[in-house]
């Protein structure tokens, strides 16, 4: 009989931990999808962070690394400098990437570090329960906003795809979203186009990926997406905020 | 023996780490080990190395985790302020069983501190360099030729173990001049690291740097493991000179800068007929426990030296087991102890003693 779908071989069989509805699963996959398609499972090395994927280090199959909270870009660097010729990409949430990971993430940025960040940006700090992120909205209600977010005491959300864009050593920034099988074709692509980056060695390259909490959103799987796409694509808009892929971030070598 | 050369402390230890096999090494500007960054600078980037100013400390010692866990030896450096910003990552990094060299050049703290020279992270660096239950290993050097052969034996013992080790100097050994001779390089014979992470091939099963473990017994199994290995440290590799103890009625204990110091001091005081010999700790830790707990088995006092207000002196104490009497003398925030005062301190131990 013939075969029309497998797994992809980019994940291990290890049943993962996250909550009902929550799109890390999405996410996983399709970046082993792509990893497995370009070839490159032999030769990646992965970083988890700290936060809900932490324990990505089981799901991926390939060399996992897990980084103190915040500074998986910077255990990425290291890895890329000792392994120029390998893969390195690092998946973090949004408090470990926009709070307390910032200057990492903006200096490996600025650098052109020749890596890859899956940015998976939900809103909220899932694993410690739900509290209030760099990148919850103004007037959501968490744990630590159990009021809503005050902009005037909290200050307002961060845009890291924004930010980042305006740094010469980014090659590749692009925001997108997995709540429909449009949007995760469409994700699935820019993950591809970001290792392909690398893998050319044009620089720095960046997927921000807004995902749902159900758990901690107090939603259904169903109601996070719609909340998702209400709420979320408005602030943070989908849509490719850098592309230099083609002469890359260091033009005249 | 090899070509003499005369250099500063601070670049010993650099030349030292590269001829030791390191081409990786991730810095960050602080006084009195900037010098180390510098030559990494000049040097790295002729040989293929990575030198790599970072954003941070946090940063210099996460980038130390990545590369390390490549199975490349790895290093940074960085003075007591800037080592307190490392703990976290040290903490990760022997938590994850990963090899690498971290040189503490310090000054005086606490806070900014001071610039010049202290031994006031002795607790910092043999006790608590982290959270959580871990050793690093810690080793004093006392000249720059010792800063250099220090630096070898750290790569190779941090390799042997997996763990982080320690160079423990301080801004009087990272500045001064001295001649010095370097040993063959021995990065022809490193052995492989068949746990790090460099990429699958599809050959083999993924390799995990990790250290969460979530389950209690597991989380427990892996330190007494981590424990053991200590144990076998602890036995083995104690280094420490001992100098005219044979004979001795005092000893005085010191490390680093502070035991060329009191040298001389027994020096002198050896020539007005007190019966003293100095016994300086090469590790810090594992501390030289045993050879203290049998010198004071032998002695009448012990005087500890140190340039902060007595943090080595606490582990004096527990290897004499109150066997003798443990004075201290020190000087902190900067100011060095000279000759005459320690000569001075091992009089009146002796004077009080014969009253």
């Amino acid at each position: 009989m013939a075969v029309v779908f497998e797994k992809t071989k980019g994940l291990t069989d290890k049943e993962t931990h996250y909550c009902p509805g929550c799109t890390h699963g999405i996410i996983h996959r399709l970046v082993a999808e792509c990893l497995e398609e370009l070839g490159l499972l032999g030769t990646t090395v992965g970083v988890a962070s700290v936060g809900c994927s932490v324990m990505a280090y089981d799901y991926f199959n390939c060399d996992m690394v897990q980084a103190p909270h915040g500074r998986a870009p910077a255990v990425a660097t290291g890895l890329k400098r000792a392994l120029p010729q390998n893969t390195i990409f690092t998946y973090q949430g949004d408090g470990d990437l926009a709070a307390i990971g910032t200057a990492e993430t903006v200096h490996a940025a600025t650098r052109g570090e020749n890596i890859t960040i899956i940015f998976v940006n939900n809103a909220i700090y899932g694993m410690t329960g739900g509290q209030m992120a760099p990148t919850t909205l103004p007037n959501q209600v968490t744990q630590t906003s159990p009021y809503g977010r005050d902009v005037h005491t909290a200050g307002y959300p961060i845009r890291m795809c924004e930010m980042l864009s305006t740094l010469s050593g980014v090659a590749y920034a692009e925001r997108v979203t997995v709540i429909s099988p449009q949007t995760i074709r469409n994700a699935k692509k820019a993950i591809k186009k970001a290792f392909t980056v690398q893998k050319e060695g044009k620089g720095f390259s960046i997927i921000e990926v807004l995902s749902t909490c159900p758990t901690n959103w107090g939603m259904s799987p169903i109601e996070a997406m719609g909340w998702l796409k209400d709420n979320m694509i408005p602030y943070y808009p989908l849509g490719v905020y850098k592309d230099v892929s083609e002469e890359g971030v260091f033009p005249n070598d | 023996m090899s070509e003499k050369f005369l250099m500063k402390g601070n670049e010993a230890l650099a030349e030292a780490a590269i001829r030791a096999g390191c081409r990786h090494f991730f810095g960050y500007p602080i006084t009195p080990q900037t010098e180390i960054s510098a030559y990494m600078s000049k040097r790295m980037p002729k040989i293929g190395g990575t030198y790599l100013q970072a954003e941070s400390e946090v940063a210099a010692i996460n980038m130390v985790l990545g590369a390390a866990s490549a199975g490349v030896r790895a290093m940074t450096s960085s003075s007591s302020p800037g080592i307190s910003l490392k703990s976290e990552g040290v903490s990760y990094i022997a938590g994850s069983d990963v090899p690498c060299v971290i040189i503490d050049v310090m000054r005086g703290g606490p806070g900014l501190g001071g610039i010049q020279p202290s031994q006031a992270d002795y607790w910092q660096a043999t006790k608590s360099l982290g959270h959580g239950d871990f050793q690093i290993l810690v080793y004093a050097p006392a000249s720059v030729q010792e800063m250099v052969d220090l630096m070898y034996k750290a790569f190779d013992k941090s390799d042997e173990y997996r763990m982080p080790a320690m160079i423990l100097a301080d801004g009087m050994l990272g500045q001064m001049m001295e001649p010095v001779s370097f040993p063959e390089d021995n990065t022809s014979n490193l052995k492989e690291k068949e746990w790090a992470t460099n990429g699958t091939k599809e050959a083999r099963k993924p390799n995990i740097i990790n250290s969460l473990l979530l389950n209690p017994d597991e989380l427990e199994k892996s330190i007494v493991e981590r424990y053991k290995k200590y144990d076998i440290i602890k036995e083995k590799e104690v280094l420490f000179e001992d100098y005219l103890t044979d004979d001795a009625d005092f000893v005085v204990v010191a490390y680093g800068a502070t035991s060329r110091i009191s040298k001389s001091a027994v020096n002198e005081a050896r020539k007005k007929g007190i019966k003293v010999g100095l016994l300086r700790p090469k590790t810090l830790w594992p501390f030289p426990t045993e050879k203290l707990y049998q010198l004071s088995k032998q002695v009448k006092k012990m005087l500890v030296v140190e340039m902060s207000m007595g943090q080595m002196v606490d582990d004096v104490k527990l290897s004499t087991k109150g066997n003798c009497p443990v004075e201290f003398y020190g000087r902190t925030g900067g100011v060095i102890p000279t000759p005459k005062e320690v000569l001075n301190e091992i009089i009146k131990l002796a004077e009080k003693e014969g009253e």
